[in-house]
């Protein structure tokens, strides 16, 4: 009787995780990087399911005027694009932009701290209307956000310890290089170079906790974030300056938002011409990156 | 200080601000905490019936709590409640449910395994001498269980307030978030504020763990004799 109850219970507990982990690869897969080859059928599937509520997943532009007030998702530890100063105000690159486009929407500015592996998340569900987290414009996201018009170039860059730089992705041999999930790094290199080890951490913080700490051999990551690093604490040096592609940093919004990225797109350009992210790069990115990267990283949106 | 980068403390509003993301991180523990203890020991009950429903329902549910990740739950239930359901709970009523749903199974485990070690002759002769079911367990049962129940919750208990570190991947500032932003925004600076402020959000959850170890540890001796 007692043997008989325990399998029971255990059939059902199994048939009850399965379909706890089928909801869970649901909502997960979304949100990783997953591969590209089902690139398109993904992108259908969530057309689909954002047309089946399409009011619901995000606000259009009326709703948010409506409301008075914007939601922005903006990272909350990462110096000098997002973070939150000693009065605990939100600023940096990325938060000068979000607060000129509530100033010219006329609405109240929320930040909602996000991390590099919720960002499409947070959009895919309509939690924040606007993504301004130094989000790098790729195929695979597009297929899931909707981009506006980008306002940084990026390319991804590689540091390492100065007593063992490395110069190419050869060099790296059977050492681990820390990546956080979620970021273009780790998608290139997942698809490029996958013989080499990724180390992965959650969080910007972590990852540069344990990079200081030497695990891992080096450091793959946007190359503004790796100068920067570099310039900013001894015995780092930036080996690789530009791996892959040049990218673009641009604003998201909700797939299918279409009111609110034309007005972005269209504010954007008027700030473009009264040079505002110069502005803004002189205002918060100086500091850190000196003059010499001004006219390489800063891009004014025009028409 | 300079060394431990402790500096970085007295800047503006940053130690008050690393207080508020404490107090965000034990409100929501606490009424977690409250929630998990009250329904938790109705579970505790409900998985000592001899019902094979029951069973398998407590089982399943248990295992659930055991084996999914807290960090899974809470994207399942922020992010998945909203992608599914179409229904907006936020972030701090996400992490109170989950932490809840956690520390209901566990609790209720450990109620179970309090009310099992009551040895049955304990039942038997309380039976014998008359006794209802009800008059069983809040004369004889229950008293010894929560005796040696304390240890264990407490433990619980611990473990629930130091995980509310997992809830700012949903965006919850409270007091880990708070200092890795203010580690953030002062590392050229202060590098070393790392230390420093790692070390004070050590001291802040010792403090706030310290004294329920203490009102434990109490309890025990009180109701050993």
């Amino acid at each position: 009787m007692k043997k008989k109850l325990l399998g029971i219970a255990a059939v059902a507990a199994a048939l009850a995780l399965a379909a706890f982990v089928l909801v869970g690869c649901g909502s997960s897969s979304s949100s990783a990087a997953s591969s590209s080859a089902s690139g398109s059928g993904s992108a259908e599937s969530s057309a689909a399911s954002s047309g089946a509520s399409a009011s619901g997943v995000f606000r259009t532009l009326d709703e948010i005027k409506a409301s008075g007030k914007i939601v922005i998702g903006v990272f909350s530890d990462k110096h000098p694009f997002g973070y939150v100063d000693e009065g605990g105000e939100y600023a940096g690159y990325d938060v000068e932009l979000a607060n000129r486009l509530a100033k010219d929407l006329g609405v109240e500015v929320e930040f909602v701290s996000t991390e590099a592996a919720n960002r499409v998340e947070y959009l895919e569900t309509g939690k924040v209307d606007v993504i301004l987290a130094n989000f790098t414009v790729t195929d695979e996201r597009a297929q899931k956000v909707d981009f506006c018009d980008a306002y940084m170039n990026v390319a991804l860059g590689v540091v390492s310890h100065n007593d063992k730089v490395i110069k190419s992705l050869d060099e790296i041999g059977d050492g681990e290089v820390i990546v956080i999930t979620g970021t273009t790094a780790e998608t290139y290199l997942t698809e490029n170079n996958p013989e080499i080890k990724l180390k992965k951490f959650e969080t910007y913080a972590n990852a540069k906790t344990a990079f200081e700490n030497k695990e891992g051999v080096a450091w793959a990551n946007d190359n503004t974030e790796v100068i920067a690093f570099a310039n900013a604490a001894e015995g780092y040096t930036v080996g690789i300056e530009e791996l892959g592609s040049l990218d673009t940093i641009a604003p998201a919004v909700s797939k299918g938002n279409t009111t609110l990225r034309d007005w972005i797109n269209e504010d954007m350009e008027k700030l473009g011409a009264e040079k505002f992210f110069h502005a803004a790069y002189e205002k918060t990115l100086m500091d850190v990156y000196g003059a010499d990267y001004e006219e390489t990283l800063v891009v004014e949106p025009s028409k | 200080m300079e060394l431990l980068g402790l500096d970085v403390l007295f800047k503006g509003s940053n130690a008050m601000r690393l207080l508020q993301g404490l107090g965000i991180a034990v409100e929501i523990s606490i009424i977690s905490v409250v929630i998990s203890l009250i329904l938790g020991m109705l579970f505790g009950i409900f998985m000592t019936w001899k019902n094979p429903v029951a069973k398998v329902i407590s089982r399943i549910y248990l295992e659930i709590v055991r084996i999914m990740p807290q960090l899974v739950l809470l994207f399942i239930v922020f992010f998945g409640a909203t992608r599914a359901l179409n229904i907006n709970i936020s972030a701090e009523l996400s992490s109170i449910i989950v932490f809840s749903f956690w520390g209901v199974g566990e609790m209720g485990d450990l109620v179970r395994g309090s009310l099992e070690s009551i040895p049955k002759h304990q039942y038997e002769s309380a039976a014998a001498l008359g006794m209802t079911k009800g008059q069983i367990y809040y004369h004889i049962v229950i008293p010894q269980a929560v005796r040696r129940l304390i240890p264990m919750s407490i433990n619980l208990v611990t473990r629930m307030i130091k995980t509310t570190s997992l809830i700012l991947m949903i965006g919850v500032v409270e007091v880990m978030k708070v200092g890795q932003q203010i580690i953030e925004a002062n590392r050229m600076a202060s590098p070393n504020a790392v230390f420093g402020i790692y070390g004070i959000i050590l001291l802040l959850y010792f403090l706030v763990c310290w004294p329920i170890s203490m009102l434990a540890r109490h309890l025990e001796k009180k109701w050993s004799n």
